[in-house]
């Protein structure tokens, strides 16, 4: 430990600051980060986490700072310098071409010659070395699309370590993951650094920086408010100097007092425009005063039957909501009639399907609910003015920030949109709430607030279907919980008798209990 | 009907499905890279303006060859700048570059020449004469073999012999070179060209480039191969024929010979036969030129299977934030 504290920190940044128009994205920024050590940074969403390290590898330039590369200073204006510089990055958004073998992928802008053949032939046997030593095995001849996300990430991973990097960023690596193959890359990681190798985390997942960082940083609005060994803070510690007060990091919630069945799904089939069949049979209830939590890696069938709830989907099988079978295939299965029976839906992806991002914030909430005889004037005229001030207030009891209805929905922040949202629905008093993914994207901040509507209205006597892809919002939020997998419901669980092992386990398709 | 008259009709079928071709490729290079091009009819149609009003003045087949390239890239390169540096929308570009293609050959030809937009009619050096490969005249008379030798394969302009080159030759540089592989990338993810450390924008114009370069053969072929000289709107169509043939090959070389062949024997039917009698009933010679159109849109569905462009195809790069 002494002897690498002496020598030149791997990557050293000087007052970097960096403007979008108007949004301060980077204050001054400084940092040093030793070599052969796992640095993570932690910040909420918009903190300019991933601005500052896409500065760092030469996708955006900075308006000032300086960055010194073991103490060399090192002007880094394009990925190209980055890469000569051994820096390798990692982003969230994978950066592969689908329809490419892993080989090519890995080749792509690191060729030999202008001929592929010797490129490919020589990238495959360092790729064969490189796997086996850092526990990163693929299939050199996979095409992207057909691999896992873990798989993908991997690529990415052998992509940097083919460039010879030596400082390898990981943006936001385990949002996609099962919790084992998060556990699986931090092996992998842990494993590169013993090879010296130099790794800066970026995550907003407390957890992991607690795992397996040795030093962290805190990022808030732009500015780097802390930097600490890993060893000397804590969870809660992190949290309050990333939101800027204190935060409640669990969710505080009575035992549940579940009533009657709201929700009876019996055999519910789904078949994708594709043709493939994404929900294979699955039997759920739901009850009153209850959150059902469905956990499971994304692409399971979760988002299926979320839509085919929401009235944006067609299947077979049973549903009753209160008793009533709803109707699955015909004129009665839009969203519209759903709506009028009691089923409000907060969906997984709120700028796909939430919102329109470019409508304003009233017309937004008014959306889905147009037909409201307070919305309207007479049979032709809406009235705006009472939708104004219905989302006025609204945003009010939400706590939406700016409480301005007149604003861009895509002007706000994810956790901000996110409420205008889950108001828009939660107000209607539904009997049954559909919850996609309800904190993803959200600042931990706005999670706490969310995740305190939903048990509120789970207290008023409320059915609560939640799906989330974050073991941790299921594990706390939920009164039972249910797992998916490849379409199937793999086990049901209580949250006070299992943990994220065994849900992890049942996620990746393994059923102990049946086996 | 004879042997001789397959061969002819076949002979016909070459000639016609070069431009076609030739202009396919020309979009693939584009397309690949992730830069839609309707604009494959302007470009061809000046290329052959300018080609046949240099070959008419100079009397050289090759300077006018230069001078439809020259053209050609000159358009490329003007919807290179609308999409890729300024980020504009791809077709509105494309078809800009028509209508200016329409307009200032016709324009321009009349104040050149005053003919009425068509430039002089090409003698001598001004045309690509018809190659007779070694050996076609002795083997004329060999029946089958030597027949389709010297009548369907030999006896073409030279630049019937560059399209058929061009298909290996862009299926090589596809597949087996590193500029293949990163213009196959940029047109599905710019996102991992850029990452990788490669220009987005210098690998998209170079694209963009061969595009015009292929479509001004095409062009000039047109003018100074098939035809002797310029007449407005000479193209008719067939740059909008190419893409249906593109998107026919599933933006692939082989494919696009086979696609293009397919439309220059409808073509080759079209223009021998006027009106064909198929049971009783006559189908006129505007379902023949309909029919690569119709192929396209009712046959690609339903056998061929979906054809998936570029993934980024049609959309500037613009970093993410």
């Amino acid at each position: 430990m002494g002897r690498q504290e002496t020598a030149a920190p791997a990557i050293e940044l000087r007052g970097i600051s960096k403007a979008f128009g108007p949004v301060q994205a980077n204050k001054d920024i400084s940092i040093k980060v030793a070599k052969g050590t796992i640095h993570g940074i932690i910040g909420e969403n918009g903190a300019g986490k991933s601005t500052l390290m896409s500065i760092l590898y030469g996708f955006y330039k900075a308006d000032s700072g300086e960055i010194l590369i073991n103490g060399i200073p090192t002007a880094i204006p394009d990925s190209q310098a980055a890469i000569s510089a051994g820096i390798g990055m990692v982003f969230q958004h994978f950066k592969l071409v689908e329809n490419f073998t892993v080989l090519e992928n890995i080749v792509l802008g690191a060729e030999d010659g202008s001929l592929l053949k010797p490129s490919l032939a020589k990238a495959r046997k360092l790729l064969k070395q490189l796997s086996e030593e850092y526990e990163l095995r693929v299939d050199p001849d996979a095409r992207i699309e057909n691999l896992s996300v873990g798989h993908q990430q991997r690529v990415e991973i052998l992509k940097a370590l083919y460039r010879k990097a030596d400082i390898l960023i990981l943006d936001e690596p385990t949002g996609v993951l099962t919790p084992d193959e998060a556990d699986h890359l931090f092996r992998i990681l842990k494993g590169l650094k013993d090879e010296g190798k130099t790794i800066i985390l970026i995550t907003h997942k407390l957890r992991e920086i607690m795992e397996v960082t040795d030093t962290v940083s805190v990022m808030r609005r732009g500015e780097m408010t802390a930097t600490v060994k890993t060893s000397e803070t804590s969870p809660e510690d992190l949290a309050e100097r990333m939101v800027g007060r204190k935060v409640l990091l669990r969710v505080d919630k009575k035992p549940a007092n579940p009533g009657r069945n709201v929700l009876e799904i019996k055999n519910l089939r789904v078949v994708d425009d594709k043709g493939v069949e994404r929900v294979k049979g699955i039997d759920l209830t739901v009850r009153a005063g209850e959150i059902v939590g469905i956990a499971g890696v994304a692409g399971n069938g979760q988002s299926e039957l979320l839509e085919v709830l929401g009235g944006y989907a067609k299947a077979t099988g049973s549903v009753k909501l209160n008793g009533v079978e709803l109707d699955l295939t015909g004129k009665h299965s839009d969203g519209k009639s759903r709506r009028e029976k009691g089923i409000a839906h907060v969906p997984e992806d709120r700028h796909s399907e939430g919102l329109i991002l470019d409508f304003q914030a009233w017309e937004n909430v008014a959306f889905g609910y147009q037909d409201d005889p307070r919305y309207n004037r007479n049979a032709i005229l809406m009235d705006n003015a009472a939708i104004l001030k219905d989302t006025q207030e609204k945003m009010e009891r939400f706590d939406v920030r700016p409480p301005n209805p007149r604003l861009a929905a895509k002007s706000f922040s994810g956790g901000n949109q996110q409420k205008i949202v889950l108001a828009r629905e939660i107000e209607r008093n539904p009997d049954l709430l559909l919850v996609g993914q309800p904190t993803r994207g959200v600042d931990i901040g706005a999670i706490e607030f969310i995740h305190q509507q939903i048990v509120a209205l789970r207290d008023q006597g409320k059915a609560i279907l939640l799906v989330s892809v974050e073991l941790e919002e299921i594990l706390g939020l939920a009164d039972r919980i249910a797992v998916m997998f490849d379409g199937h419901i793999m086990g049901e669980r209580l949250p006070h008798q299992t943990n994220e092992k065994e849900l992890g386990l049942l996620m990746a398709g393994v059923n102990e209990g049946a086996a | 009907m004879d042997f001789l008259t397959i061969i002819q009709i076949l002979d016909s079928t070459v000639r016609l499905a070069t431009p076609l071709l030739l202009a396919c490729l020309a979009g693939l290079f584009s397309e690949r890279s992730g830069v839609f091009d309707i604009g494959l009819e302007g470009k061809m149609l000046a290329a052959a303006f300018l080609s046949a009003a240099v070959a008419a003045v100079t009397g050289n087949a090759w300077l006018g060859l230069c001078a439809g390239i020259f053209a050609s890239v000159l358009m490329a390169l003007l919807h290179g700048l609308a999409s890729i540096t300024f980020r504009g929308d791809q077709l509105i570009s494309g078809v800009a570059i028509n209508f200016l293609a329409a307009g200032l050959t016709v324009v321009i030809g009349q104040s050149w020449f005053a003919l009425g937009g068509r430039t002089p009619s090409l003698i001598g050096g001004g045309r690509f004469p018809d190659i007779t490969l070694p050996f076609a005249d002795a083997l004329a008379e060999v029946p089958v073999i030597g027949q389709i030798y010297s009548e369907l394969i030999s006896g073409h302009s030279i630049l019937v012999y560059v399209a058929m080159a061009a298909v290996p030759l862009t299926w090589w540089v596809l597949y087996r070179t590193r500029f293949g592989l990163r213009l196959r990338a940029v047109g599905e993810n710019p996102g991992a060209v850029d990452t990788a450390g490669i220009s987005v924008v210098r690998l998209r114009y170079t694209a963009v480039i061969i595009c015009g370069v292929l479509c001004g053969i095409a062009g000039s072929y047109l003018s100074t191969g098939l035809a002797a000289g310029f007449v407005k709107d000479m193209t008719a169509g067939r740059g909008f024929i190419a893409l249906a043939a593109l998107i026919f090959a599933k933006w692939r070389p082989w494919q696009a010979l086979g696609a293009c062949l397919l439309f220059g024997l409808l073509e080759a039917i079209g223009n021998r036969y006027q009106n064909i009698d198929i049971l009783g009933a006559t189908l006129p010679v505007q379902f023949m030129q309909a029919l690569p159109y119709m192929l396209t849109v009712v046959i690609l569905p339903g056998f061929v299977g979906k054809a998936i462009p570029p993934r980024a195809g049609g959309e500037a790069y613009v970093k993410e934030r």
